[in-house]
């Protein structure tokens, strides 16, 4: 982006203002006049332990430049957000490795639990590191929600599995029949209730969940099986913005009062689920090596993205390595969020058709 | 294919055809077409002073340096060995002098590509404190337009512009058009790679399999199917310079630059003058933190000639540089790998005989119609 549209963008739009390099940074403006902030979001890092010091340099090399960057954020971020999946398999010695790299980190941080760090031994180290799973905070005019999204049933976590071991890698493998979708629970549920309950209904919420609270994809748990519930609960509240990790990949939508605006990962980008495709693909088996060292640039679609909430509403920009800088804005027309450059059928780009 | 318009140099001095189609005895196999902006044709005029005002010593403040100084026909257009250039009174900048041997194809000038033209570029180091240490380019007209030779060479060059009108915008159109002369393929890798004469000896070739293979040398140093320029236009962060910014100062002054762009502001004076400043690279042109420390990915053509090498010329040799990048990004084992890092760059494992090899292809890529030996 050029410096001069660079400049317009943070005249014309500024307010929840998010950037991920992995990491997003969040300006929340409808937040008492006179007291805008900002906060960041870093998610999605899994750490991975190879044997004895070693772990796999890529996403320690997403995780600390998600760090060092957020470390240069101006204006400087009230607190910063880690959205879950720290670790790859949830043992100690990945979770203390991502928290050592954490710590460079100069903020006030609150951690979501993801999947990956909760399998193994039910967040038992995580929240000793860390502390508890779900809470509340009021920061300067809005009321800030932690929750654990990734919780399923007692008979799967408890009965099912033969060792902790097992439960943690069933649960974190795609389109797998053995897998058991997340949810918040009833107990949480409760708490959820009552924590509201003394929160005017003109205050904006923000959520934090690990998986999108809503139901998008069953088979890579991009789902929340009791979502109808926790937004029922949500309801009541003028605005409300769910932001999530787990999907490594740029997802938004409108339900109701709700926006929910997911945050890409420092790892790695997902594609869209194969499974997911209404159209059976072609792509042919690649048989030639390619004339360059493919995937080369590791941090592809792990890119910054701007929220803007001015309107009370999430308005993103995203600013991808080697792409056209886009905005997706809440259109009033349509009453969500769309793209606002690619509305209309021919503007859009074709999709690639030969390979 | 492509024609270009079989122009006016038939008779010209440098001996440079722009006709692609036929036969490449030109000297030009490997290289694209060219773009010549259309409103700064090559002539062989305009080449021609072109030439001589990029030999003039008499545009700096002691009448010493010219652009030839730091780009030396004699050393394939730079000052090598030299580290970082020198300039009036001995005074040393922060950069190494890029060839200007192919930056005709560049898409940006300057190692930081703040410069978006051949004709803008030309303005700078004129002016640059360090460089031509001239206060502003008053004195360089001024010699012109005294200088009976440059206002004849000028009207010919500029459909007969008047002494008085003769401006900067003709001065860096001449050097420009002199520079896109400069382009030289057709080194012992172009034919072998691009006409199938067995010009590479087994071990280059096996070189050149570690270029675009283990090596990951080739995503950014781009060979294409019909030419290469061996870069891919862009700016990584590849663990030159930045190291030497302590922590600290990189938080304070990257901190500067992003204050001045939130409140849209000018950049502080202070700021930019600070050595440091220098190795942040790319991030200091587009404040972008994707940016930090990146600095353009240069040609690979007559590399063997252009020691030492990087933005800084802080590697002495082409081994040095495999080793550095063998190593993932760090000139020593010592040196900490910076988490800014582009996503490329990662540690490579090459044997010793890879290395040895990847070094020898390198060699091959040196062409010969332009360099005076
Ligand atoms: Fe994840
Ligand atoms: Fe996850």
């Amino acid at each position: 982006m050029s410096r001069n549209s660079r400049r317009d963008f943070l005249k014309n739009a500024a307010l929840l203002g998010v950037a991920t390099l992995p990491m997003s940074l969040v300006r929340l403006s409808f937040a008492k006049s006179g007291d805008d902030f900002t906060f960041a979001y870093i998610s999605d890092s899994h750490i991975q332990h190879i044997k004895g010091n070693q772990f796999v340099r890529n996403w320690d090399m997403g995780l600390k430049r998600a760090v060092a960057e957020a470390n240069l954020l101006v204006p400087k971020p009230d607190f910063v957000v880690y959205g879950g999946d720290l670790a790859q398999l949830g043992t100690k010695a990945e979770l203390d490795h991502g928290a050592e790299i954490m710590s460079a980190l100069k903020y006030k941080t609150h951690y979501v639990m993801g999947e990956h760090d909760y399998y193994l031994d039910l967040g038992a180290y995580w929240e000793k590191l860390f502390g508890p799973q779900w809470h509340s905070f009021d920061h300067k005019g809005v009321h800030f929600i932690v929750l654990n999204s990734v919780l399923t049933h007692h008979h799967w976590t408890y009965e099912r599995w033969p060792t902790a071991e097992r439960r943690m890698a069933e649960m974190s493998g795609l389109d797998n029949p053995n897998g058991s979708p997340f949810m918040v629970g009833e107990k949480q549920r409760e708490w959820l209730k009552n924590d509201l309950a003394k929160v005017p209904k003109s205050t904006p919420i923000v959520v934090f969940s690990h998986s999108p609270l809503q139901k998008i994809f069953k088979g890579w748990n991009f789902w929340t099986d009791d979502a109808e519930q926790v937004q029922a609960i949500l309801k009541p509240f003028q605005r409300v913005s769910v932001i999530y990790g787990h999907v490594h990949q740029i997802q938004y939508n409108q339900i109701g009062n709700i926006s929910f605006h997911s945050v890409m990962a420092t790892a790695w980008p997902w594609p869209y689920p194969q499974s997911y495709a209404l159209a059976e693909s072609h792509l042919p088996v690649l048989t030639v090596p390619m004339n360059r060292a493919d995937p080369f640039f590791e941090r592809d679609a792990t890119g910054w993205q701007f929220m803007n909430v001015k309107t009370g509403r999430v308005d993103l920009t995203y600013q991808l390595p080697n792409n056209t800088t886009r905005t997706v804005a809440f259109n009033a027309k349509t009453g969500k969020p769309g793209d606002i450059a690619y509305q209309e059928k021919t503007k859009r780009i074709p999709p690639q058709d030969h390979y | 294919m492509i024609t270009y318009p079989k122009v006016w140099f038939a008779a010209a001095a440098v001996a440079l055809s722009f006709n692609f189609a036929g036969a490449r005895d030109d000297g030009l196999l490997g290289l694209p077409a060219l773009d010549v902006p259309s409103d700064n044709p090559i002539t062989k005029e305009k080449v021609v002073l072109g030439e001589r005002l990029f030999n003039d010593t008499r545009f700096s403040s002691t009448g010493k340096i010219s652009c030839a100084t730091c780009h030396s026909p004699a050393k394939a257009f730079t000052d090598s060995p030299l580290k970082t250039s020198k300039g009036i009174n001995d005074l040393t900048g922060t950069r190494n002098s890029p060839t200007v041997l192919n930056s005709a194809f560049n898409l940006t000038q300057f190692w930081d590509g703040r410069s978006p033209t051949l004709e803008n570029q030309s303005l700078h180091p004129f002016v640059n404190s360090v460089e031509m240490g001239l206060k502003d380019h008053a004195p360089i007209i001024e010699t012109i337009r005294n200088d009976p030779a440059y206002v004849e060479a000028f009207k010919k060059a500029f459909n007969g512009i008047d002494q008085g009108k003769i401006s900067m915008t003709e001065v860096t159109r001449a050097i420009a058009a002199f520079e896109r002369t400069l382009i030289d393929g057709d080194s012992r890798f172009d034919r072998w790679y691009y006409k199938g004469e067995p010009t590479l000896t087994a071990n280059e070739i096996k070189g050149f399999q570690v270029f675009i293979g283990n090596g990951r040398c080739v995503s950014c140093h781009a060979v294409e199917h019909t030419s290469a320029l061996f870069t891919d236009h862009k700016f990584h962060n590849i663990g030159v310079g930045i190291n030497r910014i302590p922590g600290k100062d990189l938080a304070q002054m990257a901190q500067e630059f992003l204050r001045a762009k939130y409140n849209r502001e000018e950049v502080d004076e202070k700021v930019l003058k600070n050595p440091l400043a220098s190795d942040l690279g790319r991030f200091a042109v587009t404040l972008e933190m994707t940016d930090m420390g990146g600095f353009k990915t240069s040609t690979l053509r007559n590399i063997d000639l252009t020691a030492p090498y990087m933005h800084d010329g802080s590697l002495k040799t082409l081994d040095e540089v495999v080793e550095h990048y063998n190593r993932g990004g760090a000139s020593s084992d010592k040196e900490p790998i910076n988490p800014y890092l582009s996503g490329g760059i990662r540690p490579l494992n090459l044997t010793t005989a890879e290395k040895k090899n990847l070094v020898a292809f390198m060699k091959t890529l040196t062409s010969g119609k332009h360099l005076k030996k």
